[in-house]
């Protein structure tokens, strides 16, 4: 991964963000508190205006700045969470070019950052229920002798599967846990916002 | 969705410059976008800071002023503010003498303020927390993200900034708040969902004999759907649930709030605050102080909440204390 593909996968999550922002939002209004889509759009949107023109040296520069600028403008819990994520992301990558397996240690770091601030694990019915299996499919595809593209379509489809699993879950973690066992039969729409984001990546790494 | 706005993105901002023209007592910062009190920063005083999504005025900007708040930073609708907005401030109150946060307990709450505290922490500036989970609707278990702070933040940061106007420091300042904390208990029940501008829909759908019990200050569902019952049974069971939680002896004095979500004629408040009244009387607690009406709110939710405090001498003398803000105003 390099610069501009750097900058185009934080664009095309953007686009996905604004694409979907509606649907986000409809998904939060049935456990949570409405707002997911919206908080996401605004805080994407001025990460776009924030690496317009941004003089990037390395690809984990694009990243902290996507990260500090979420924390800045998101608010609730996405922000500092997705934001730290992409802080952590981006300080595991000072180089201009890196190896899929680099990534592969930022994105850990990034769910570390995100589980640390959190304190959710799998099964909570969170971010990290999308998050978590992508990363494990991105190592499978890499052992299996992948490149960069295979290794991110594998994540994405495991952030798919794990976005779907989570209607079957009880919240522990975050807003939808007030509602107790009512939580069960709804997508969580914060592994929503993560599928988006793997998707994203395999579609600007293919 | 019918509402008096005029687009979704622009409600809070507006809404802000609305309380700046008809407060001129206050500072209002549209750019960091926060509430000051005009004298701020004062000199040797604990300066106090809430905070929080909007949506549930006048929570917290309404309670900005003489002896109560000196900061508010409001967020977007239902979303708590930024670690920017916490800090700007947290940076216009510090007079030296240190800040409380008043922070109700929700995931995103917590985290903003953590590290909006951690950057005034590098700035040299101590920060004390007061995190306020009083609603007994939920339980406080590894099950859920813990108790929501609801109604009695009001009380917290009535009573804490008394404290603070009168010259306390940091470390007692926020140590009466989490006593008032520690001794109040919520429950609400709602009659309708909200709609909150960007989703422009309400949140759930209730058919007209049902409620939703045990809900929060956000639009979402409750712990439970019941078929509504007459307010006097509404009461006796939110009573019940408060009492369990936090039990109070008999001779024990009581702030008690009836506190409408938004959409709840006064009417009808009053009319639960006598149930509640009845019914704290024949638990022999004595109902020393109390508020009717609309604090803690929640968009235009039809639904009251009942929070009662278990207040001690000190507690009911900082109650009494001075307070001139644009949501609470006596003894000036």
């Amino acid at each position: 991964m390099d610069i501009p593909l750097a900058r185009a996968w934080v664009a095309a999550v953007a686009a996905a963000v604004a694409e979907h922002a509606d649907y986000l939002t409809q998904l939060d209004s049935a456990i949570g508190d409405a707002d997911h889509g919206v908080n996401l759009h605004r805080g994407f949107t001025a990460v776009v205006a924030a690496l317009d023109g941004y003089e990037a040296a390395t690809v984990g520069d694009v990243f902290v700045r996507t990260g500090s600028t979420l924390v800045s403008r998101v608010g609730g819990a996405a922000g500092p969470l997705y934001g730290t994520a992409f802080r952590a992301i981006g300080k595991a990558l000072p180089e201009s070019t890196v190896e899929p397996e680099a990534l592969s240690v930022a994105l850990k770091a990034g769910l570390a950052g995100l589980q640390k601030l959190g304190a959710a694990v799998p099964g909570d019915k969170t971010i990290v229920d999308a998050y978590a299996p992508a990363v494990a499919a991105y190592d499978g595809a890499l052992a299996d002798g992948g490149d960069l593209a295979a290794a991110a379509s594998a994540a994405a489809l495991a952030a798919e599967e794990g976005m779907k699993a989570t209607t079957a879950m009880q919240a522990r973690k975050g807003r939808a846990s007030y509602l107790g066992p009512r939580s069960v039969g709804h997508q969580d729409p914060g592994a929503t916002s993560t599928w988006l984001i793997f998707r994203s990546l395999a579609e600007v790494s293919g | 969705m019918k509402k008096f706005i005029n687009a979704p993105e622009d409600v809070v901002r507006e809404a802000l410059a609305g309380v700046a023209a008809a407060h001129p007592d206050l500072r209002v910062d549209l750019t960091n976008q926060i509430v000051v009190r005009a004298d701020a920063p004062r000199t040797g005083k604990v300066g106090l800071v809430s905070g929080g999504g909007s949506g549930h005025e006048p929570l917290h900007g309404g309670f900005v002023g003489l002896g109560m708040l000196d900061a508010a930073c409001p967020g977007e609708i239902f979303t708590s503010p930024v670690p920017d907005q916490i800090l700007a401030a947290t940076q216009a109150v510090n007079g030296g003498a240190g800040v409380v946060h008043i922070v109700k307990n929700y995931t995103g709450d917590v985290m903003n303020f953590q590290m909006a505290a951690e950057l005034a922490d590098d700035e040299g500036i101590p920060v004390e927390t007061v995190l306020v989970d009083d609603d007994v609707a939920v339980e406080d278990s590894t099950w859920t993200a813990g108790r929501r702070g609801t109604g009695a933040t009001l009380i917290v940061e009535k009573i804490a900034g008394a404290l603070a106007e009168a010259g306390a420091p940091v470390a007692d300042v926020a140590d009466i708040g989490r006593r008032v904390n520690a001794a109040s208990a919520s429950f609400a029940v709602a009659l309708t969902a909200c709609t909150t501008p960007a989703a422009g829909k309400p949140g759930f759908d209730l058919p007209d004999d049902e409620m939703e019990v045990g809900v929060g200050i956000h639009g979402e569902p409750g712990r439970r759907r019941e078929k509504i019952q007459p307010a006097a049974a509404i009461v006796t069971g939110a009573l019940d649930s408060i009492l369990t939680a936090k039990p109070l002896a008999r001779g024990d004095r009581a702030i008690v709030i009836v506190n409408g979500l938004g959409g709840t004629p006064l009417l009808e408040l009053y009319l639960l605050f006598g149930a509640v009244a009845t019914g704290l009387k024949d638990a022999g607690v004595a109902v020393a102080r109390n508020l009717v009406g609309n604090y803690v709110t929640s968009l235009d939710m039809a639904g009251m909440s009942i929070t009662v405090c278990r207040a001690d001498d000190d507690m009911l003398r900082l109650w009494d204390a001075p307070v001139r803000t644009p949501g609470l105003r006596w003894g000036v």
